[in-house]
């Protein structure tokens, strides 16, 4: 086993998802086998292999600078139209720190 | 309401360019056909989400108006155009194929729609795609799968189905996708029509919503190459809104399609010939024929890290992901289930938002980038993925071209492969590796099978020669009568 339930209840907990008995004993054997199959990478030697971080970057170190310049905004009210709780010019949420 | 534009189906760019010119139709008239056409169609397939006519006919109006007035009314002039909805557009509501989107306006327009429309294009509507365009089938949309025009109990490839599909059922001239690990050119293959994925940063993504920032394209697709091709040139280049966009100059791909593709060296890999059914293997290798008879030279090549592919892809596909989508909490975007603490609705909302494949693929990227596993996991990806940079550049040392099929088969049945995620990502094996490696790359039919499914050709170039890969492609689509 590469994976047990309670790593992938830990995991769910990282990722911010509530889910069910169901959805975890599924997802136990989905990761279990796509995390067999990844394991193929260890028969490749990489030691001497710099990472790609880049994918491609075709300027010089500054070229993509961009001159400092006023630019208006979206918008207090359109920033927030598809908020699902906007009040008072904020995003509201449940309450975060107690009195 | 006026009368239906003739053959508004089968119509390319050309054509439309020729009817305003002629008056054969006006703008309005046009959009009102597609318009019509399209939303009388869609039950057929479902392709498109959402359709935008107020924005359609203000866009026809402004072309028609530039008509009259005697000015240019830019390449795009009338040509109805459907757009994934992963691409936000202003006023028109974007999904992504997801519930945790349902009711999401976006405030502003990706740069590629702006683009595509100050060149007097007309956005007809939003097509489906897989959630967030995780899928190769298209049947992770919470808005019901696309089916195939050409096979309606087949699926349309994904993520991009949707786009795809209009393309193919003649309900658009041209579509917007986005392909991360083959999202454009696989179904583009499904549904025998030209898709194309160009060179990393060729495109600006401002507005395109990130699915893996390292691999995310916008890509273009056509009934014909030239239409594909126009598409790209038109929203291609350096935005100031997208730091990742290329300063490379874009070249007119369009002007350089009639030059002569004799003498060019193409390479196949034998990695992506081995395993591959074999009426699609047939077809591939009758089209490197038509190749051969153009004067190509085909040669074989190796890619020797092809099968470590799609383990690296999924590491890096998902773990950018993971981060990608932990905007969708509960607080800005439309959708949130109650919760007693912040912590709580946040899990809430996302538990029942997201469908099966996003939970899987988040969760997938959450366990690779968690404490203790980055190394083994995400570092190691990143190493395979230089590696399988590497295997190209060597490659395109000794070639012009590298040709592959663009999936091991052809369309399948709804829900024959659902059940199996390892199964239907071990079928991005052909396409994942150009996204990898960042390079163009594109379907282009290829022909049928003897029950009627298309099948698609791959061709790769290098960095920012999307003009060798077009001219390839255009020469082999009348070579070997595949066009429109």
């Amino acid at each position: 086993m590469k994976i047990t339930e309670s790593q992938v209840r830990y995991v769910a907990d990282l990722a911010n998802l509530k889910l069910t008995d169901d959805e975890i004993g599924r997802l136990s054997k989905d990761l279990d086998e796509i995390l067999t199959h990844i394991d193929t990478l260890n028969e490749i030697d990489t030691s001497n292999v710099e990472p790609m971080a880049q994918v491609l970057f075709d300027a010089d170190e500054s070229g993509t600078l961009r001159e400092d310049r006023e630019r208006p905004t979206l918008g207090n009210e359109a920033a927030l139209a598809n908020a699902p709780q906007p009040g008072a010019g904020y995003y509201k949420v449940p309450k975060v720190i107690e009195r | 309401m006026s009368a239906r534009v003739a053959g508004v189906a089968s119509l390319t760019m050309d054509q439309v360019r020729q009817g305003l010119a002629s008056h054969e139709f006006s703008a309005v008239e046009l959009a009102q056909s597609a318009l019509e056409f399209a939303q009388q169609e869609n039950p057929k397939t479902n392709a498109y989400l959402q359709f935008s006519p107020e924005r359609a006919l203000a866009a026809a109006e402004r072309v028609d108006k530039k008509l009259a007035a005697g000015e240019d009314p830019g390449p795009l002039a009338g040509v109805p155009v459907a757009v994934k909805d992963v691409i936000v557009t202003k006023g028109v509501r974007t999904t992504c194929g997801s519930r945790l989107l349902e009711r999401y306006i976006p405030p502003y327009d990706a740069t590629a729609v702006t683009r595509l429309e100050q060149a007097g294009g007309i956005i007809i509507g939003k097509t489906n795609c897989d959630e967030f365009a995780m899928g190769s089938s298209n049947e992770n949309s919470a808005y019901g799968p696309v089916r195939n025009p050409l096979a309606l109990d087949r699926v349309p490839g994904g993520s991009s189905g949707g786009s795809a599909a209009a393309v193919a059922q003649g309900t658009a001239v041209v579509a917007l996708g986005s392909d991360t690990g083959g999202s454009v050119r696989q179904p583009a293959s499904f549904c025998g029509v030209v898709g194309v994925t160009p060179t990393y940063g060729r495109v600006s993504r401002y507005g395109l919503v990130a699915f893996a920032s390292s691999l995310d394209h916008i890509g273009p697709f056509g009934r014909t190459v030239r239409d594909a091709a126009l598409l790209l040139e038109t929203i291609a280049g350096r935005d100031e809104m997208d730091s990742t966009s290329a300063f490379a100059p874009v070249s007119s791909y369009v002007a350089q399609l009639d030059a002569k593709v004799a003498g060019m060296k193409i390479g196949l890999p034998r990695e992506y010939f081995e395993g591959l059914s074999s009426e699609s293997g047939d077809l591939i290798h009758k089209g490197i024929d038509v190749l051969r008879k153009l004067g190509c030279e085909p040669r074989e090549i190796s890619l020797p890290a092809t099968k470590y592919a799609v383990p690296c892809y999924y590491i890096i596909a998902t773990a950018e992901a993971s981060s990608n989508l932990a905007r969708y909490d509960g607080v800005r975007y439309t959708m949130r289930c109650d919760g007693e603490t912040l912590s709580a609705m946040y899990r809430a909302t996302r538990g029942a938002g997201f469908g099966a494949e996003c939970k899987r693929r988040i969760m997938l990227g959450t366990y690779v980038l968690s404490h203790g596993y980055y190394d083994a996991y995400y570092l190691k990806a990143q190493k395979v993925r230089a590696l399988i940079a590497e295997d190209f550049r060597r490659a395109f040392a000794e070639v012009d071209a590298i040709v592959t099929p663009v999936s091991p088969f052809p369309a399948f049945k709804l829900g024959e492969k659902l059940d199996d995620p390892l199964e239907m990502y071990l079928s991005d094996i052909y396409t994942i590796t150009g996204d990898l490696a960042g390079i163009p790359c594109m379907s282009v039919p290829c022909g049928k099978t003897a029950a009627g499914l298309p099948v698609g050709m791959q061709i790769l170039t290098k960095h920012f020669d999307e003009t060798g890969m077009f001219r390839l492609a255009d020469a082999f689509e009348k070579a070997g009568g595949f066009a429109g």
